[in-house]
């Protein structure tokens, strides 16, 4: 009897928190379902490309190669994403293209060939069978009927998707077959450097001993220049943005965090004895903050124009109202014992905050810049393609070119990479400086 | 004697000291201002060419938006369907995400984990999660999927998985596993375990880490509206390119989202306050 009364608030407790705990997960699913309701979750299926993705997906890591024939002067051409600037030599065309400039044969996986003749037809050569496709002047002319489900047939164009991602394409203006390769093309040197297409182990031995390619420069100085300047992947570009990305998250950083320093102490009660004072630098951070840093950037950038400029007084201003909330609170929790300590010598209030307040609150403040720095070289990054400086404007210029996608991919990778070692190096120094 | 001898010493390392200070100040220093010099160098329009023109355009806007003040309120309630869209994808992506972050939080925390030897390849997982910015995944969604919320909404989830996981994890480092060996004892499973062992310890701090992060969020989202994810930021990015004649709808979306920013920033800011409070109440012993 008594143990059931005594029971009785336990029990109405605990039926209370299952309410909550099997009713919170309903909520949420409950959300859930009416956002995606909201956002037409079922109408998506319909609206997605998932060929722009398979696209995406195979672009990431191969890369094609393009044999063309341009039908109204006859010339043939082999080259690398079919890219001017990557056009293969005689010489140095992959092993696979035979013939000359008039005539081309074209081996393609699992014993397809396609022949270009000096008279513009077309022939592709399946294990089922033998196809010919003739450009004419005002179309195209196949000399069969039953087209494989692999190909796509009409008046004006011949297409066929063929094994391992290659494809032929045939229409009035031209013929073009293309077959792909694992990797990045000409990540290292472009078709112009006289190193492209060397192994590894010749690389290396004409690093160390091998005769001077260029008579004017080592050889180990020639790959480094051609590296650097490689006409496709330009690495030193993406190096100099890569800095600049990181340039505009220190700048605005450290820039916001010496600026909020003095305007933190209006801000801090036990510094700023007037109400009014306190109130106006609060509202002032306030203010900084919730105008955000997309509004600053298109504010800024109408001033400035775009540039790292810009994106590095966006994050100072949003970050100076950040960190001078953050500071502010960090003021208001120091010991007061030092303070009267020194003010019990005489010290005037310069010295006092010299000695007794920035010794109790660099560490936090310190910690704080360098842990904001790492994100901010993310913000960074998204500012860069608003404002166009930066990492972010090459991932957004590649993104709208929906063509260089493993550029993209390059890109993506060295963003992380670039984050990732902020991080680290934001929590070594954060540790370091922690401990003294 | 001895005394002048340790004074001596102390005052040399202070000089010490203070030396190193001056000089990483100074190395601080040239590096902050030989980086604003090259940032404004390789800007198209240089500093102090533009700083005059700093005010033109808030005050076109301003005064513009002042002459038609009347026609405000009808842009706001046209541009409110995509607020609340914007609000959706800040609150759905941090709901997925803290869901996602949770799971990852367990899996990752030594002594919570169910495989722990798996316990570093999840850390992993989640620092690489964090280093994706927003951005790029939206970028490459909205080219599979097309522009709108959804490709937003798996954009941000993704990076709070990482950045909320991380956050839970050292709160959870810090739960008493004393409940879990209790459950453990009487031979409950792991995700009962974790249901009533866990989650009651830590659900206050997870609560408010999620608070900040939704408000961070709702910037997010607006950004990857401006690079066309939809939301207030896509209707921002129409209303700027009319231009002028048309400042009144560009301010009034201004208005909205600065508004939304400042509101959701003080009204998360008052709710943590409440739930760590609350917690340091309950420590105290002042709830059961």
């Amino acid at each position: 009897m008594t143990v059931t009364t005594t029971n009785h608030p336990v029990h109405a407790m605990m039926s209370r928190k299952r309410m909550i705990s099997l009713g919170l997960p309903v909520v949420v699913l409950a959300y859930l379902v009416y956002v995606a309701v909201a956002f037409d979750l079922g109408g998506l299926a319909g609206r997605a490309r998932l060929d722009n993705g398979a696209l995406l997906m195979r672009d990431f890591w191969s890369y094609k190669i393009h044999v063309t024939r341009d039908n109204r002067s006859g010339e043939i051409s082999s080259a690398i994403e079919g890219m001017r600037n990557a056009t293969f030599s005689a010489g140095n065309r992959p092993d696979w293209i035979s013939g000359n400039q008039n005539f081309a044969r074209v081996e393609l996986p699992q014993g397809h060939v396609v022949d270009f003749a000096p008279d513009g037809l077309v022939t592709l050569i399946t294990p089922d069978g033998r196809y010919r496709i003739r450009p004419t002047g005002s179309g195209i002319q196949t000399d069969f009927t039953d087209a494989p489900p692999n190909f796509s047939v009409s008046d004006n164009r011949f297409s066929a998707d063929l094994p391992e991602g290659a494809r032929l394409t045939v229409t009035r203006a031209r013929s073009e077959v293309f077959r792909r390769h694992a990797g990045w093309e000409l990540f290292f040197f472009d078709l112009s450097s006289p190193f492209y297409g060397k192994s590894w182990a010749e690389l290396a031995a004409l690093a160390v001993s091998g005769d001077r390619v260029d008579p004017e420069h080592s050889n180990l100085a020639g790959m480094g220049r051609d590296f650097w300047n490689n006409g496709i992947w330009h690495h030193g570009d993406v190096a100099w943005a890569i800095f600049e990305t990181i340039l505009m998250a220190f700048l605005g950083t450290f820039g916001a965090g010496l600026v909020a320093l003095p305007l933190a102490f209006m801000a801090a009660s036990n510094f700023a004895p007037l109400v009014l004072m306190r109130q106006a630098a609060r509202r002032f951070f306030d203010l900084l903050r919730g105008v955000d840093a997309l509004i600053w950037t298109i504010i800024l950038s109408r001033a400035f124009g775009p540039g790292p400029l810009t994106g590095s007084l966006a994050i100072l201003l949003t970050e100076t109202g950040t960190f001078g909330k953050l500071f502010s609170e960090a003021l208001e929790n120091i010991d007061e014992k030092p303070v009267e300590g020194l003010r019990s010598t005489g010290a005037g209030p310069v010295q006092r905050i010299r000695w007794a307040v920035m010794p109790q609150v660099s560490p936090v403040i310190l910690s704080q810049l360098l842990y904001y720095f790492e994100s901010n070289t993310r913000s960074a990054t998204v500012i860069g393609a608003i404002t166009g400086g930066g990492i972010g404007l090459l991932l957004m210029q590649a993104m709208q070119t929906q063509k260089d996608w493993e550029h993209v991919a390059y890109y993506i990778l060295l963003i992380v990479v670039m984050v990732m070692a902020m991080d680290w190096l934001s929590g070594r120094l954060r540790a370091r400086l922690i401990r003294g | 004697m001895t005394a002048d001898r340790i004074a001596a010493t102390y005052h040399a390392q202070l000089a010490r000291r203070r030396a190193y200070g001056t000089v990483l100040w100074a190395i601080f220093a040239a590096l902050l201002v030989a980086g604003f010099d090259m940032a404004n160098r390789r800007n198209a329009g240089g500093f102090l060419q533009g700083l005059p023109s700093v005010l033109d355009y808030p005050d076109a806007l301003i005064s513009e938006a002042w002459q038609k003040a009347g026609a405000l309120p009808g842009h706001m309630w046209r541009a409110l369907p995509s607020l609340v869209e914007t609000l959706n994808i800040a609150a759905a992506s941090t709901l997925l995400g803290a869901i996602g972050g949770g799971i990852m939080a367990l899996l990752a925390t030594p002594g919570l984990a169910p495989w722990p030897r798996l316990v570093p390849l999840f850390r992993r997982l989640l620092d690489i999660a964090r280093a994706i910015p927003e951005l790029v995944i939206a970028l490459v969604l909205i080219f599979v999927l097309g522009g709108g919320p959804v490709p937003a909404v798996i954009a941000i989830s993704f990076h709070t998985v990482g950045a909320l996981g991380k956050l839970f994890s050292e709160v959870a480092e810090n739960a008493s596993l004393k409940p879990v060996e209790g459950l453990e004892s009487v031979g409950a499973s792991w995700p009962q375990r974790i249901w009533f062992g866990v989650i009651p310890q830590v659900a206050p701090n997870w609560a408010s880490y999620m608070m900040l992060r939704f408000e961070i969020n709702i910037r997010a989202s607006a950004i990857l509206g401006f690079v066309g994810a939809g939301g207030i930021g896509y209707e921002l990015r129409n209303a700027i390119s009319w231009g002028q004649g048309r400042y009144d709808a560009a301010m009034a979306i201004f208005l909205m989202l600065f508004v939304t920013i400042v509101l959701f920033d003080q009204l998360t800011s008052v709710a943590r306050n409440r739930l760590v409070r609350g917690q340091e109440h309950g420590e105290k012993g002042g709830r059961i």
